[in-house]
């Protein structure tokens, strides 16, 4: 259980650390940032203590947002996808969820991918339009929260991947 | 009461969510309003800590760039010292070295520019005597107005943020307008409200108006990249090519108008008498 903690902690640091260091500087065709943070929300226990969930989410928002200077934009999005997750998870996974038996690295392919895609284009939408803050910006936010989610949805794959190798 | 707690018990979930949800999007409004995000900034120690650690590594890959440009500045003004014609102005007052404006440097530490709001951190906060409103420039033009300030370090409301209005004028002719920016290009801002009867052509400077009591006057910012009229035909709206590589900011400079508090009293006090 305490190691669970632990790894929680650990992940929390480390992904804003990457995401302030690295990939808030890709700028990639002048404004394609992938947001890999939200692994926190993706990868956090599956279990029944949501409010633990929902805090920890903001609060990994509201981090996000001092270092960008962005106000709540990322706490907004990072909330709202953290409340959400336990339906998609439902939705998603079906029966297995319902015993709190899913680990998301030893999914299948493609209930993961679906899994990943929906939390992160919900994210990015959110957020890309709390940042604008106008209806009459919606093919930005769309083509933003468009290229930026599957730039996102890349990395979170390949993280998940990456660091669950060694475990098979 | 029981039903109140048992109502409580069941959507707890769905209130903290709610009750977080209209936190962030309070915090998120007011960041879109001009000196509002008082509580959600990179001017504290830790963010500020962090940026400033990342940029002792990364400083070196920009020592190149940074020394070519304060060479470049060095040579410039050299070569106005000693071409001054008027001998008489070179007086060693030490009393009026920093009366009219005084001059602070400061790092950049931390730079967006791929959001519709950018701001950008400085390492040099109220210690070293930076304060709320005073203007940023480089050594090739304009950079942005301080907004939050700490102990160490600072904040700037860049150019290419949707809150920033600066005025700007044609060097030729003393026609002003407001420089805005509308997202995307981080190289190009917008000149509005520009008189029709201004004689705009391609190419041409824009500098800084003596306008504000935050930048001096004639402070580059850029050349007229594009232009057309509105609509209406009676302004301007026009298309500036920035002087800064605003993605590559290194070394700024701090200005403080000595006279600032006066002028701002003195026009209060005009307004208030009305």
């Amino acid at each position: 259980m305490s190691s669970s903690i632990f790894k929680n902690i650990l992940r929390f640091v480390l992904l804003i650390l990457l995401q302030v260091a690295i990939f808030n500087n890709i700028n990639f065709l002048g404004y394609i940032n992938p947001y890999p943070y939200i692994l926190f929300i993706l990868l956090f226990p599956v279990g029944d203590n949501r409010a633990l969930l929902i805090f920890t989410s903001f609060l990994l928002g509201l981090t996000l947002d001092m270092f960008s200077n962005s106000g709540g934009m990322h706490a907004a999005a990072s909330v709202t996808i953290a409340y959400l997750r336990p339906w998609i998870l439902q939705s998603i996974f079906g029966i297995a969820y319902e015993y709190n038996a899913i680990k998301v690295a030893k999914a299948d392919f493609g209930e993961r991918l679906l899994y990943i895609s929906i939390l992160v284009f919900t994210h990015h939408l959110i957020l890309f339009f709390a940042e604008s803050f106008n209806f009459s910006d919606i093919i930005y936010i769309l083509k933003k929260t468009l290229f930026s989610g599957i730039f996102s949805v890349l990395l979170c794959m390949l993280f998940i991947t990456l660091f669950s190798l060694k475990r098979k | 009461m029981q039903q109140i707690v048992n109502f409580l018990i069941k959507y707890r979930n769905f209130l903290l969510f709610a009750f977080l949800l209209f936190l962030s999007l309070v915090f998120t409004i007011q960041s879109h309003s001009y000196h509002r995000s008082k509580f959600v900034n990179s001017a504290n120690f830790l963010s500020g800590g962090i940026y400033g650690g990342l940029d002792d590594i990364s400083e070196y890959f920009d020592l190149k760039i940074h020394n070519a440009q304060l060479v470049e500045e060095n040579n410039r003004l050299r070569s106005r010292l000693y071409n001054l014609t008027d001998k008489k102005d070179q007086k060693l007052d030490t009393l009026a070295f920093n009366s009219l404006y005084r001059f602070t440097t400061a790092k950049v530490i931390n730079n967006n520019y791929n959001l519709k709001d950018n701001f950008i951190t400085l390492r040099g906060g109220s210690k070293k005597g930076i304060k709320q409103d005073l203007g940023v420039i480089t050594s090739k033009g304009l950079v942005g107005i301080v907004d939050r300030v700490s102990s160490n370090y600072a904040t700037v409301l860049s150019i290419l943020n949707s809150n920033s209005q600066i005025n700007a004028k044609l060097k030729k002719s003393n026609h002003f307008g407001i420089l805005v920016w509308k997202g995307g290009d981080p190289n190009i801002v917008d000149l509005v409200d520009v008189q029709s009867k201004a004689p705009v052509a391609l190419g041409d400077t824009i500098v800084t108006g003596g306008k504000s009591t935050i930048f001096p006057e004639g402070i580059g910012i850029g050349t007229i990249n594009n232009f057309k009229l509105d609509p209406s035909e009676n302004f301007y709206t026009i298309k500036i090519k920035l002087f800064n590589d605003m993605t590559n900011v290194g070394y700024v400079y701090v200005i403080e108008n000595m006279n600032g508090d006066e002028i701002k009293t003195l026009e209060q006090q005009t307004v208030d008498e009305q």
